[in-house]
């Protein structure tokens, strides 16, 4: 099937803004989707609220687009009633970490099969440009006008320390990477967590003054390495792309049906 | 015995009912005196394939209910007024982009933590006002464990048949309280099942646009038909809208599919009304102390009768105008300051004749308690 | 039968609840009554005093709470001290000579009876001292045949315990019969 058949053509061209990444995510996850060979009707898409949540209206699958931060607990129902169903669920940085922390780290603790895409562009685009809790301390926001004091999350580490079982972080610049660890992460049997860190230059990299699109992704491609790689023994100020944590570990529902068999023996 | 009779709490009896009426899909998060139909449906619900999740919080147990009404299923949660109030984001939720499903709140004592193991009727009005936005809500309650299982299958049907949350308003004495259940036979009462689209794949599928009888054909996720469900202003195909004309048609409808057929949902017990010259007024456990002073009065010759209302939003005014017509006295027996005391005086003509009988101390009101109330409007100007 | 109205009382663990709930429930399964059965929630009922009302009846019961029961069982002196007072004039009071000291002052029919001592005597385990008391109940007051308690304990309790039970209920019943005056 081809790229296009997976869109809602006439929804195009999309509301994000020029140079955002977020295009660039859809653009791999269709991807990633395409190559694996998922019928449309077997994914249902779960997204929350901001301009990352948008990317549910453009794909010719089943979406549901819920509430600010809410989209893991929409998903988890969806799929507990049917647990056959692929579940993809991305989100922006303040949308999965901030109103919707809880719902995160708890969907990770259950090791519910899902695919939750954090798409981090470190601030809250749809409302003009408030700090995101993935901002980071120093930067600037419309509501950090004298500099941000609030300290960062490590999404990668605070999803495997909630347990989920399939974590990667990759950017909008790394896009085979992207495409690849999409793959793995939707055919992992297991709650798996995509950071994929992307450009917002019209309100992160306006009011930070990190340039245009074009010098954000050059940020991504200057200052990331491969997880475990050298380059990072030697800098460590590097973030590190790839597969983090890939375990096998007993998935929610497939531990649901056996307390079905516990329930209908007796 | 009869197999078919049980000696069991009202809230196993919400469980029987919900399973009576086809429920397969349960989230929720402990919280007192909601507790026991988790625990009960924890046990049952995977013997019937059902399955059961207990969430991190009510706003989850809310969505994920939501999730699973999506591909198919009768779904509920159960909650009291702490977790209701946390569940207002996912009803409003429901009430827009149209979900079957149903919400148990058992009433304790509020604002906030408040008395969390003493009864109250204080969530009425939460129940139609505690979503923001304009929009119609079912809520309905009962007063005895064959009523709720009434009432329980009746919630079940009314969201599926105008594809909407319904509020299940029961309280801390009719949930915990013990009484005899005769469960139906299956077939006793009818169920409404999922009206699913007959629209063939391939062909164009409408979500949102209203059949001549104002309901929607849903499909399920999973399903042949992909399209979207958002909690933002919509159109025919569940995309979001901003047109003036798309917006006032849809918020007509969430509110006219459900107003208009309050005839429909409206369900109420009558006690001695025929010719009363006083009125009660109640619902829920309350009703069972009205119900017990009306018996003993009428027993002693006094023109007294008993409106006991299960349906209170829609607010059927045309039914209490009508029953109160002829009525000296009206009072209404609830416990709270009178958030059914506002739309009474509303329904009726002269609302001089409404009076309160309340208690909002925690304590479940007393015979004693309407008593007094009789005795002060009574005794004056006969 | 007239209506008759009983409020149990006593602390966590000594299973006044569920003697309440099992009296109610053979009235209602076995003798074709009807009955109603409430129970105090909450801190109070961690520790401290719990309490369950009963009411059973040939009618319709609308009010399910117990003001003034005709029956009131006291099994701790904190259950006493709390509830001695709201006892019906006329009506029936039982403690346990082991765990409760009365007052004079009651407008009752006080019956002290030595339920736990008994039960450590004859059967010399704890557990089945609801029972006992629900035995020696029903033999000073007209309420539910002995069998249809049995049944309700069949279905509750696993058929290893059956038969203490069954003892504790009859020496329940003996002892009751003594006070019966």
């Amino acid at each position: 099937m081809a790229i296009k058949d997976y869109i809602r053509e006439r929804f195009f061209p999309h509301m994000w803004c020029a140079g955002c990444g977020h295009g660039i995510v859809l653009n791999g996850l269709l991807r990633a989707i395409e190559q694996i060979g998922i019928s449309k009707n077997d994914i249902v898409m779960v997204s929350g609220i901001g301009c990352s949540s948008r990317i549910s209206g453009y794909v010719d699958f089943h979406t549901l687009h819920t509430l600010h931060g809410r989209a893991l607990a929409f998903a988890t129902g969806v799929k507990m009633s049917r647990p056959e169903l692929k579940l993809i669920v991305p989100m922006g940085d303040g949308d999965a970490l901030a109103i919707g922390g809880n719902h995160f780290i708890h969907a990770a603790r259950r090791n519910i099969d899902m695919t939750a895409i954090v798409m981090n562009n470190r601030i809250y685009g749809m409302t003009g440009g408030q700090y995101s809790p993935l901002s980071g301390y120093g930067t600037s926001a419309t509501t950090a006008p004298y500099s941000n004091i609030d300290h960062t999350f490590d999404v990668v580490n605070l999803s495997v320390a909630a347990g989920a079982s399939f974590v990667a972080r990759t950017t909008a610049y790394h896009v085979m990477q992207m495409i690849s660890v999409l793959k793995q992460a939707i055919l992992h049997k297991g709650f798996s967590v995509v950071e994929i860190l992307t450009q917002c230059p019209t309100y992160f990299g306006r009011k930070n003054k990190l340039g245009g699109a074009v010098e954000m992704m050059e940020y991504f491609k200057n200052n990331t390495t491969s997880v475990g790689s050298k380059a990072k023994q030697e800098n460590p100020e590097l973030i590190e792309r790839g597969v983090f944590v890939r375990k096998e570990i007993p998935e929610y529902c497939s531990e649901y049906e056996k307390i079905i068999q516990r329930a209908t023996i007796g | 015995m009869s197999q078919n009779i049980r000696f069991i709490q009202g809230n196993e009896v919400c469980v029987e009912a919900a399973l009576y009426a086809g429920l397969n899909f349960f989230a929720g998060y402990p919280i007192t005196p909601s507790t026991e139909i988790a625990e009960h449906l924890s046990l049952r619900l995977p013997q019937i394939k059902g399955r059961f999740i207990q969430m991190e919080d009510e706003i989850a147990s809310v969505c994920a209910i939501i999730g699973a009404s999506l591909t198919g299923h009768k779904v509920m949660t159960a909650t009291s007024g702490p977790g209701f109030s946390l569940m207002q984001e996912g009803l409003g939720y429901a009430i827009m982009a149209e979900i079957p499903c149903v919400i148990i709140n058992v009433q304790r004592g509020g604002p906030s933590t408040g008395l969390p193991t003493s009864v109250s009727q204080g969530d009425v009005g939460q129940a139609l006002w505690g979503t923001h936005g304009d929009h119609a809500v079912i809520a309905m309650t009962a007063s005895n464990h064959q009523d709720i299982f009434a009432m329980t299958v009746h919630a079940f049907n009314m969201a599926e048949t105008y594809r909407t949350p319904v509020i299940l308003l029961f309280d801390e004495v009719t949930g915990h309280m013990r009484e005899r259940l005769v469960i139906p036979e299956p077939g006793e009462f009818p169920l409404v099942e999922r009206l699913r689209t007959s629209v063939k794949e391939g062909v164009d599928y409408h979500p949102y646009l209203p059949r001549e009888d104002g309901r929607l054909p849903m499909s399920d996720f999973g399903g042949k038909h992909r399209y979207n469900v958002t909690g933002l202003a919509h159109d025919m195909w569940g995309f979001p809208s901003n047109n003036p004309s798309v917006v006032q048609g849809l918020l007509r409808h969430l509110v006219d599919k459900i107003n208009n057929n309050s005839h429909n949902i409206t369900r109420y017990n009558e006690y001695e009304m025929e010719d009363a010259r006083t009125v009660l007024i109640s619902y829920g456990s309350s009703a069972r102390s009205a119900l017990h002073v009306v018996k003993n009065r009428r027993a002693r010759g006094e023109r007294i009768g008993l409106l006991e209302l299960q349906t209170l939003w829609p607010f059927p005014f045309g039914l209490v105008r009508q029953k109160c017509a002829d009525a000296k006295y009206i009072v209404v027996v609830e416990m709270n300051m009178g958030q059914i005391l506002q739309p009474v005086r509303m329904a009726v003509d002269n609302p001089e004749r409404v009076y309160l009988a309340n208690r909002i101390d925690g304590v479940f009101i007393t015979p004693t308690d309407i008593k007094n109330i009789l005795r002060i409007i009574q005794g004056r100007g006969m | 039968m007239e209506r008759c109205r009983l409020v149990f009382s006593g602390s966590g663990g000594q299973g006044v609840i569920t003697a309440a709930v099992i009296l109610a429930e053979s009235a209602v399964l076995y003798e074709d009554l009807i009955a109603v059965q409430t129970q105090s929630y909450g801190p109070e009922a961690r520790g401290g005093a719990t309490r369950s009302d009963v009411i059973i009846a040939d009618s319709e019961i609308y009010f399910p709470k117990v003001n003034q029961p005709n029956v009131l069982v006291c099994l701790t002196q904190e259950a006493y001290n709390k509830f001695y007072s709201i006892v019906r004039p006329g009506g029936l009071l039982i403690t346990d000579t082991r765990f409760v000291k009365t007052w004079k002052k009651v407008d009752a029919r006080q019956k002290e009876l030595p339920m736990y001592q008994t039960i450590m005597e004859k059967i010399g385990k704890p557990i089945v001292f609801n029972i006992f008391m629900l035995g020696s109940l029903i033999s000073m007051v007209d309420l539910v045949k002995p069998e249809s308690i049995m049944k309700i304990l069949e279905t509750r309790i696993p058929s290893a315990f059956l038969e203490m039970n069954r003892q504790a209920l009859r020496l329940g019943m003996e002892l009751g019969a003594q006070f019966n005056y």
